[in-house]
């Protein structure tokens, strides 16, 4: 059984190389071969998921190791794989998602020339993404963590004419090397600290060093968890991946690839839980993000971006709850599978928007559009309703385990995170109605577009409707089917421990907090873009508001300090390098050796002197050694 | 007496430097075959070298020993170690590709002058430095390389001089000058390096009476040779010193970027992926076997002096607006990463350090030789008259990607193992250096990317509208080397087998062992 593991990964990346390569004759029919192997690693997953299901809970990691991969004195690097239920649960949603959104995207990129390369692309992404989960130790981890990220640049890119997309797809892979850095020390300090970057020896022997070694490495995965999740301070490429086709905001940027990051730290909560101090900048940077992508979620004209901001705040929950070690680690998870799926459709649903609407992404230009496209009216509705956590939905039963287990983290700590996961989960319900109003309710305020063609709003096809109709299915049922009997903590505990916490307050009144701070959201939405029309000129509005929209002004900090002062840096150096350094040397060099009334001579171009100089050296050194044999 | 096999693959394409020249003018195009045939055939005598030589044999293998000028104890003395045949197999490996990349770079530009033979000189050159640097690779005598690492200067010399990129900015004599100034700036350095390595050698020979050196290394080791501490140091300096330019390292670096500049592409790629290994090569087997314990007195100036190279080459690569000058500032980052792997004097750096070289060669080989495809469709080397190449020229804005993403060292590709090894070599004992140099790879992100985003992408510039894809002799340059990257980037195995060892005795010329991981974590 356990040597189907390869083929999870071998799979897709045949399908990215056979499109990738296999030039214009498969253009007509590259897409099916891409949607299929798809499907075929879902399947894959599935055979590989019962049988995990046959054995004891104990007894249900599966190991394949395929070959050495860099073997070097002293370093031992395998290409090798395992399979345990923390992987298996990223590889249903992985595999399963990204079948869907294959499919959808069979139509949503019908027009489009270079279909058969995005197809490609995005089995490249779900290659690396598989490669990520499954690999059995850091180093090979880090090869998905790159591979995802470089499908991430294609595909963000994947309109390269447009200078904004290829601007965008650059930010992302930068600011995600920022991150990257991280990720290379932490291997490092595994390496010189363990010997070894394989999870079992490692996690194995964290008691045996020092704390000291132990919060240094788990603040380094910290970074690059939040370079790849779009966490506080790496997050600024998030809003601008959107400059990518929509399927693949729904597949790279809020389903998968940016919960990676979660997985980089549940995976390692052995060295987290050794490592206090790393643990709260854990739920520091969580809490922080959690708010900060909320705010800019609120301020979002951009259909797309508003969602991303949502994105942003929903990783915040989970980056939050995994920082709470053993207490919150099944939750995190959990929340990362059920917001999988509404997230997922809910972009979709955006797509399907803008597929009707001309590819405009302004809501303040859209409206009324229920009565249009009531298939992505419900499916989006039901999404919407998850995520804000609706009682009974998806997002009602992860998010709330997330606030309980907050306020369980126990003492001031843990009354200031629940605080502020409760007060996320309002802005949430605020800008999520907000999303929802502007869009499928009031009244219509359609522009026509840069040719002067009015919209004209449509259903969309089967094929994208199908999976925008799975994926509600799963934000209407998942939360309460991984919840009815604890399913979900019994299956992922071996992997990744539980702790009850200490909870101060019953968990029937955070629900019940809970549910008061939604419906304050909502109603505060339905107030400002309910009741009244929507202008579709955005208002200047408040200082807040105006930073909001800019991201917080993240961006302007960076654009000052770091490009402009960059391009100060290598302006200037291209100066000194040519002027003090060259000349520097230059300059030595003649005052030692009269070179430079050489140079002028040589530059007069006769070849006899460059050949006298040369063999000059040897005569020199022939002579003197005869001399040594003659004394 | 066994087949001369070491003195096979630097003799036949030395062989087909004579023939090659010999070719009547009006027969270009077999000159061009004649190189082309001659490369591969010493590809493949290289090829045997591989197959031959056992990673757990002696030290030194296929020696070969004979007197030459016995009057003064210098022998014709080859030998190959590890690090030496994985260099000569990236040597024998790209020369081929230098040639067909090269095919129409050398015709001549006026019909009528029968005696100007400008191809079957320039294919000639090529073969002539890959017979040299072969030799260098070989040789285990410090005269017999002295003598080679100086000589390899002149065919360089006349492929810088001689046969400039004909893209370039400013008017023909404008371009002859500039051309002829690079060319005197390469050699100049190289020069100076040499005549202190001069000094050097002979002091050598006055310490230890002999060129040999195993010999002298033995000497060392068991005790039978003893220097002055002083005298060590300055020898040590003498040699390193004329490495240090050929690296290049900063601050003797400014030769590079006018060379690879004006230089064709594949001329180029000769330099930096070729030659300058001559150095770093020379830096593992001449400075640590001889001088042990200078080597360890130096490494601290040494590192220090190889993180400015990798910051301050990737900076100024950031700056560039010339394509050609952009990669050749890379490559010094680079080559930083070279030093700093071997100076950091573990297994790991060391082997990652050799490992480096190879990759190296062979991702700049892509992303120049490409780059000089790209280049000679649009008759210039600045960055801004380029836009868009992607929607007109998908597969070459492809090969171009994949080779930045080589150079950026993506994981999958070959540079990353390489590099990874290197800096956690350096990390397990110099922690800061290794966080310093790991900066390293934003910024090579950021060259990388940037340099993509404004040739590739963007609305397609008139300029380059009608710009042609890769043709097929184009496409059979490029393909082969990104199949190695990928190949070597997931299963180094092969280099790294023959490596080992020879890092191995390396690490005991200079008696260092790896640092031991603090704790002795399970298995």
């Amino acid at each position: 059984m356990e040597n189907l593991i390869a083929l999870l990964v071998a799979a897709p990346l045949l399908g990215a190389a056979v499109l990738l390569c296999g030039g214009r004759r498969l253009d007509r029919s590259g897409h099916w071969l891409g949607t299929v192997l798809a499907a075929a690693s879902f399947v894959i997953g599935v055979v590989l998921f019962l049988d995990m299901l046959g054995r004891s809970a104990d007894d249900r990691a599966l190991h394949q190791h395929l070959f050495s991969w860099i073997p070097v004195e002293g370093f031992q690097a395998d290409i090798a794989f395992q399979l345990d239920q923390l992987s298996m649960t990223f590889v249903l949603l992985i595999t399963g998602v990204g079948t869907l959104i294959h499919v959808y995207s069979i139509a949503y990129m019908e027009h489009d020339e270079r279909r058969r390369r995005f197809f490609g692309y995005l089995n490249l992404f779900l290659a690396a993404m598989l490669l990520l989960v499954i690999a059995d130790n850091y180093l090979l981890l880090y090869f998905g963590w790159e591979g995802v990220g470089l499908a991430s640049y294609l595909l963000i890119g994947f309109w390269q004419h447009k200078p904004s997309a290829a601007t965008a797809a650059k930010k992302a892979f930068l600011v995600n090397r920022v991150g990257d850095i991280g990720l290379s020390i932490a291997i490092m300090l595994m390496f010189t600290t363990f010997g070894t970057f394989a999870f079992g020896p490692v996690l194995s022997s964290v008691g045996e060093t020092g704390e000291g070694t132990l919060t240094a490495i788990g603040l380094m995965l910290l970074l690059a968890a939040c370079g790849k999740s779009a966490q506080v301070p790496l997050q600024s490429w998030l809003g601008d991946a959107m400059e990518g086709p929509t399927p693949v905001s729904a597949l790279i940027h809020a389903a998968t690839m940016v919960t990676a990051g979660v997985y980089l730290i549940v995976r390692s909560g052995a060295i987290f839980n050794a490592a206090p101090n790393a643990q709260l900048a854990v739920v520091v940077v969580g809490a922080v993000t959690l708010l900060f992508g909320a705010i800019v979620g609120c301020a979002k004209d951009d259909i797309k971006k508003a969602l991303a901001g949502s994105t942003m705040s929903q990783i915040g929950y989970m980056i939050l709850a995994a920082g709470l070690g053993p207490i919150g680690y099944v939750f995190a998870i959990m929340h990362l599978v059920t917001h999988g799926f509404f997230k997922a459709g809910l972009f979709l649903g955006a797509g399907s928007v803008m597929h009707g609407m001309n590819d405009e992404v302004d809501m303040r230009k859209y409206g009324g559009l229920r009565t249009y496209m009531p298939v992505t009216f419900v499916t989006f509705g039901l999404g919407y309703l998850a995520i804000i956590g609706f009682p009974g939905l998806s997002g009602f039963f992860s998010k709330d385990k997330i606030i309980e287990s907050a306020f369980a983290k126990g003492g001031a700590e843990g009354w200031i995170l629940g605080g502020v996961a409760l007060l996320g989960a309002a802005i949430t319900a605020f800008y999520m109605t907000r999303v929802m109003l502007m869009t499928f309710f009031g009244e219509k305020r359609w522009q026509p577009d840069a040719e002067g063609q009015p919209p004209h709003p449509h259903e969309s096809p089967k094929s994208m409707t199908i999976p925008m109709v799975i994926l509600a299915f799963g934000s209407v049922f998942a939360g309460g089917f991984f919840s009815i009997g604890d399913r979900f903590l019994n299956w992922l505990e071996p992997v990744t421990g539980y702790d009850h916490g200490h909870a101060p307050i019953s968990a029937a009144t955070v629900t019940g907090a809970t549910v008061v701070v939604l419906l304050i959201g909502v109603f505060l939405a339905w107030a400002m873009y309910g009741r009244r029309p929507v202008p579709v000129t955005a208002p200047r509005g408040s200082l807040l508001t105006r930073a909001a929209r800019r991201d917080l002004l993240q961006d302007d900090f960076n654009h000052v300090v770091l490009v402009r002062g960059g391009e100060h840096l290598t302006r200037s150096l291209v100066y000194v390098d040519h002027t003090l350094v060259d000349g520097v040397v230059n300059g030595t060099a003649a005052s030692v050796g009269g070179l430079s009334g050489r140079l002028r001579k040589l530059q007069n171009g006769y070849a006899r002197s460059y050949a006298v100089s040369m063999f000059g050296g040897t005569a020199v050194l022939i002579a003197v050694t005869l001399l040594m044999r003659a004394v | 007496m066994s087949f001369p096999l070491l003195t096979a693959t630097a003799l036949v394409p030395a062989v087909g430097a004579i023939v090659t020249a010999a070719v009547p003018a009006a027969r270009r195009a077999v000159a061009k075959t004649l190189a082309l045939v001659f490369s591969l055939i010493t590809l493949a005598l290289a090829a045997i070298v591989f197959v031959r030589f056992e990673p757990g044999g002696d030290r030194y293998q296929l020696t070969e020993s004979h007197a030459w000028i016995a009057d003064f104890g210098v022998r014709y003395e080859l030998g190959v170690d590890g690090i030496g045949v994985a260099l000569i197999a990236l040597t024998a490996l790209l020369i081929p590709f230098v040639i067909l990349a090269g095919w129409n770079d050398a015709e001549p530009q006026e019909t009528g002058s029968s005696r100007w033979r400008p191809t079957q000189g320039f294919f000639a050159l090529i073969l002539m430095v890959e017979a040299m640097v072969i030799l260098s690779f070989e040789a285990t005598d410090v005269f017999l390389f002295y003598i080679l690492f100086e000589a390899m200067l002149i065919p360089m010399y006349f492929l810088i001089g001689g046969f400039g990129d004909r893209a370039h900015s400013g008017s023909d004599q404008n371009a002859a000058a500039q051309r002829s100034y690079a060319a005197v700036k390469f050699l100049l350095y190289n020069l100076v390096g040499g005549l202190i390595m001069l000094a050097a050698v002979i002091g050598l020979y006055v310490v230890a009476g002999s060129f040999s050196l195993t010999e002298i290394a033995e000497a060392r080791a068991s005790g039978e040779l003893e220097m002055a501490t002083n005298t060590e140091r300055l020898l040590f300096l003498g040699f390193f010193f004329a490495f240090a330019i050929k690296a290049p390292l900063w601050p003797l670096h400014t030769w590079l970027p006018n060379a690879m500049g004006e230089a064709t592409a594949p001329v180029a790629v000769l330099i930096t992926a070729v030659v300058d290994k001559v150095g770093t090569f020379a830096m593992l087997r001449f400075c640590l076997q001889l001088f042990p314990e200078a080597s360890q007195w130096a490494t601290p100036v040494i590192l220090v002096l190889a993180l400015i190279s990798i910051v301050y080459g990737a900076l100024l690569a950031v700056g560039q607006r010339d394509i050609k000058r952009l990669i050749a500032y890379a490559s010094i980052s680079h080559f930083g990463f070279i030093v700093l792997g071997i100076f950091a004097m573990t297994s790991q750096g060391q082997s990652g350090a050799t490992l480096y070289m190879v990759n190296h060669g062979i991702s700049t080989a892509a992303l120049m030789l490409v780059a000089g495809f790209l280049i000679s469709r649009r008759g210039s080397r600045l960055i801004a008259d380029y836009g868009g190449v992607q929607k007109v020229a998908p597969v070459l804005a492809g090969t171009f990607l994949i080779g930045g993403l080589a150079t950026l060292s993506l994981p999958g590709l070959a540079p990353f193992v390489s590099e990874f090894l290197v800096l956690v070599g350096t990390f397990a004992r110099y922690p800061v250096a290794g966080i310093i140099a790991t900066s390293g790879i934003v910024l090579a992100a950021l060259y990388t990317l940037v340099l993509y985003q404004r040739t590739m992408t963007g609305p397609v510039k008139p300029e380059v509208k009608s710009m042609p894809d890769l043709k097929a002799r184009e496409l059979a340059v490029v393909a082969p080397l990104i199949a190695l990257l990928i190949f070597l980037g997931v299963f180094p195995k092969p280099l790294t087998e023959i490596i080992n060892p020879a890092v191995e005795h390396t690490m005991s010329d200079v008696q260092k062992k790896d640092p031991r991981p603090e704790v002795e974590a399970a298995q």
